[in-house]
């Protein structure tokens, strides 16, 4: 491991924990609070991704509106969400409540579906969308803390791969779960939303009967040393490793350019039938599917900061897949992309947060998690629009080997930055 | 927490059957839009003919076991009773004997084709196509098709929606796929970008010169291709769903006049090519639809109505009311062996419905 877990927190104070990890003994039970997670993430993946699913079919064939007409979800959202995810995580950590925040979010969530029924122009669609967006950003943080402190510092790789697992599996079946409402009722999309209602309301009393608040912190928390933002931030920005991991996963976002990218080179290369071009991130789902929990469980065995880079090492090989590939027969090269891209994303995703728990305070984990994987977010998202620029300028060739050099320095730095032995 | 079991087990149930039950109460509604409905036009089944001159075609909306069917009327009582062959299309345009009909594919999962008709409706060749249709056009002389559909998914902002627009060629058998992969113009010079949106041809009498919309950046623009040279040149800013008049100087298209997000964004205009000059139209409602030049003096366009959608008309020139010529209709097309050989006037000048 390069970066130590257990004196992470020692040199800080901001409430009652001392220690990076909580309540070890109870194997069993804490097991079943991150499947508990897991489940409750699976039935809202269903729910949401079969509105997702429906939602352009029920746009132009039901309502009758051209989807070019708003700009559907743009970086106004993206932004909404960060901020949204920062002030549940913080709420989270400052309440010690990080259940009832995360049920909010879930919440928030399942009442936007009922929404979507009330509402028949692309602006209302549009704010209930938004709304739906706000739940996803408030639950987020939360609901990572309650995963990380429901499994041993030993686990964490593990947990995040169980429940990301789990999710993906939720975010695959959505889909065929709303066509098969859809072939039971002909341009029934109310019937969807109203299915898909249910599933995120199954997901919210999943996790009120099911998911315990782990019970390692001490109940009675002083409110004078309730952290505030500014106390959580300085004494995040002073918490032994986080700096330089949020830092790299920063830069490392920075480097990351968007799946969308990658299929259209894909598609232009091998000329491929735009109709494969929506199965495209299927398979890569699909991958990411089975890779989480191995490459979860490998991370607690070698080192989540190798296996983090390790993932990003997976991305640079697709990039050169791309790049340095005449063409070959589609399949085996479409097969490598998504075995690669699944592997990044099984490496990274769960992997970031598994490497980040540890170092943080338990008091200040959800606000950690979030600060880590928002600055991720939006270096990726400022990633994708400078991609696109370089892409209308140069092309996709000269855009794509700036991507390599780009992706290749930003892993050389996150050598250097979280070289083992590093202090401070 | 021995009531937890039994509270999951009767939330759940309660949940489960209220999921079943609305799917069944959409299955029953489904069902009931099969059954013929009273005030509805009447319709019988008959024979499609796109040849025969002096008929409108379009996909009729109305509840029945004809819903979706395409439909005729005479063009001088186009509100009047509806003949129905059997051909189900979500969108649908014809010239000179060749229709274009892009259909749902039947299966769990929702697909769509396009699929090339005779002047029988009978199906020549079917194309597999990457998302939801939007548009579809046919070329005066019948020898090129176009057609539009919207992917989803597809855009590094993420949930955004794109279009892809293919040309096909029935005297060659060529067909482009995306015109994506054709060089761009834009105020003259090369424009490469990865969000290149095309939507809505029109073609000329040529059968290589067309026109559509680009959409790139935020922007649109109304561009004239050229096929066999595979290039598109904008042409103005703001134009979208051309639709070239028979005579080739004029094009009808929708202009955004409120901002993104807005409702009701667009205006019904035509431009004079030779002038540059434009012309709104007395329509006032916002059009979603690319119209059709019935004849040289009026244009037809789809309205949100009851039963889905309704079929107006307004004249070209920018005076006169707009008028509604079919209830319950999308997709119109004008039949004949030649395109929009319609005489002038005729359903615009005895329309039904005048506001």
């Amino acid at each position: 491991m390069y970066l130590s877990s257990s004196r992470a927190a020692d040199s800080i104070d901001t409430g009652s924990i001392k220690t990076g990890s909580v309540d070890t003994g109870r194997g069993n039970a804490i097991g079943r609070n991150v499947v508990a997670l897991g489940l409750v993430s699976m039935v809202t993946d269903v729910s949401s991704e079969m509105v997702t699913a429906v939602l352009p079919l029920y746009l132009v064939v039901g309502l009758g509106v051209s989807p070019l007409a708003f700009g559907l979800l743009d970086g106004v959202y993206q932004g909404v969400t960060a901020l949204v995810r920062l002030v549940g995580a913080h709420t989270a950590d400052r309440t010690r409540r990080r259940k009832p925040v995360a049920g909010v979010g879930y919440a928030l969530s399942a009442a936007c579906k009922l929404g979507l029924l009330a509402v028949t122009t692309p602006w209302g669609i549009g704010v209930v969308l938004a709304a739906d967006r706000t739940g996803k950003g408030l639950r987020t943080a939360p609901r990572d803390a309650l995963i990380s402190l429901s499994a041993g510092p030993e686990a964490q790789g593990r947990a995040f791969g169980v429940h990301r697992t789990l999710d993906t599996a939720g975010a695959l079946f959505g889909p065929l779960a709303a066509f098969a409402v859809l072939w039971a009722a002909r341009d029934g999309y109310e019937a969807v939303f109203q299915v898909s209602f249910c599933c995120a309301a199954f997901g919210v009393l999943l996790l009120a009967l099911y998911v315990r608040e782990p019970a390692a912190q001490s109940p009675h928390v002083d409110p004078a040393r309730r952290p505030g933002a500014v106390l959580t931030l300085r004494t995040l920005a002073r918490t032994r490793g986080v700096p330089r991991l949020g830092l790299a996963a920063a830069l490392l976002g920075a480097a990351t350019i968007g799946d969308a990218f990658l299929y259209l080179v894909l598609q232009r290369q091998l000329a491929l039938d735009a109709r494969w071009f929506p199965l495209l991130p299927v398979g890569t789902a699909a991958a990411f599917l089975l890779l989480a929990l191995p490459i979860g469980r490998l991370a607690d065995r070698v080192g989540r900061i190798r296996v983090l880079l390790a993932g990003h090492g997976a991305l640079l090989a697709a990039y050169l897949l791309l790049l340095l590939t005449n063409v070959v027969s589609p399949l085996p090269l479409a097969i490598a992309l998504f075995v690669l891209l699944g592997a990044f994303y099984a490496a990274t995703d769960g992997v970031l947060a598994a490497a980040a728990a540890p170092l943080l305070p338990p008091a200040l984990r959800a606000s950690g998690l979030a600060l880590v994987q928002t600055g991720q977010a939006a270096a990726r998202f400022a990633a994708a629009a400078l991609f696109g620029l370089v892409w209308t300028l140069t092309g996709p060739t000269t855009a794509l080997t700036a991507a390599v050099t780009a992706l290749t320095m930003a892993v050389c730095a996150s050598l250097w930055l979280l070289r083992p032995g590093k202090k401070g | 927490m021995r009531h937890r079991a039994t509270l999951l087990t009767v939330v759940t149930a309660l949940l489960a059957t209220t999921a079943f039950l609305a799917v069944d109460r959409a299955a029953d509604r489904a069902a009931d839009r099969e059954r013929p409905h009273t005030g509805q036009p009447a319709i019988q089944r008959g024979e499609l003919d796109l040849r025969r001159p002096g008929r409108l075609v379009f996909r009729s909306l109305a509840w029945g076991p004809q819903r979706d069917r395409l439909a005729t009327v005479p063009l001088t009582a186009p509100g009047g009773p509806r003949t129905a062959a059997p051909r189900d299309c979500l969108r649908f345009h014809a010239a000179a004997g060749t229709g274009i009909c892009l259909r749902k594919k039947s299966g769990v999962i929702p697909g769509h084709e396009a699929v090339l008709l005779d002047a029988r409706g009978r199906a020549v060749r079917h194309f597999p196509v990457p998302g939801i249709p939007t548009r579809a056009r046919v070329s005066p002389s019948g020898r090129l098709v176009a057609w539009t559909v919207f992917v989803s998914g597809d855009s590094y902002a993420g949930g955004a929606f794109s279009t892809r627009t293919a040309v096909y060629d029935t005297r060659t058998g060529t067909l482009h796929d995306t015109l994506e992969d054709f060089t761009v113009l834009v105020n003259g010079r090369r424009h490469q970008a990865v969000d290149h949106n095309f939507w809505g041809v029109t073609f000329a009498a040529d059968d290589n010169t067309y026109y559509a919309t680009l959409g790139t950046g935020g922007r649109t623009y109304l561009v004239r291709g050229d096929l066999a040279r595979r290039s598109l040149t904008t042409v103005r800013e703001n134009a979208e769903c051309p639709s070239l008049s028979p005579d080739g100087t004029r094009i009808a298209f929708k202009k955004r006049i409120r901002p993104q997000g807005a409702d009701a964004p667009w205006r019904l205009y035509v431009l004079d090519l030779r002038s540059g000059r434009e012309t709104p139209l007395a329509e006032r409602a916002s059009v979603d639809d690319q119209a059709l030049w019935l004849d040289g003096r009026t244009l037809l366009y789809a309205l949100p109505g009851d039963f889905g959608a309704d079929l107006w008309s307004v004249p070209a020139n920018g005076g006169g009311h707009p008028r509604k010529e079919v209830a319950s209709a999308v997709s119109p097309a004008v039949t004949g062996p030649v395109s929009a050989s319609a005489p002038a006037g005729t359903a615009a000048s005895r329309g039904s419905t005048a506001r």
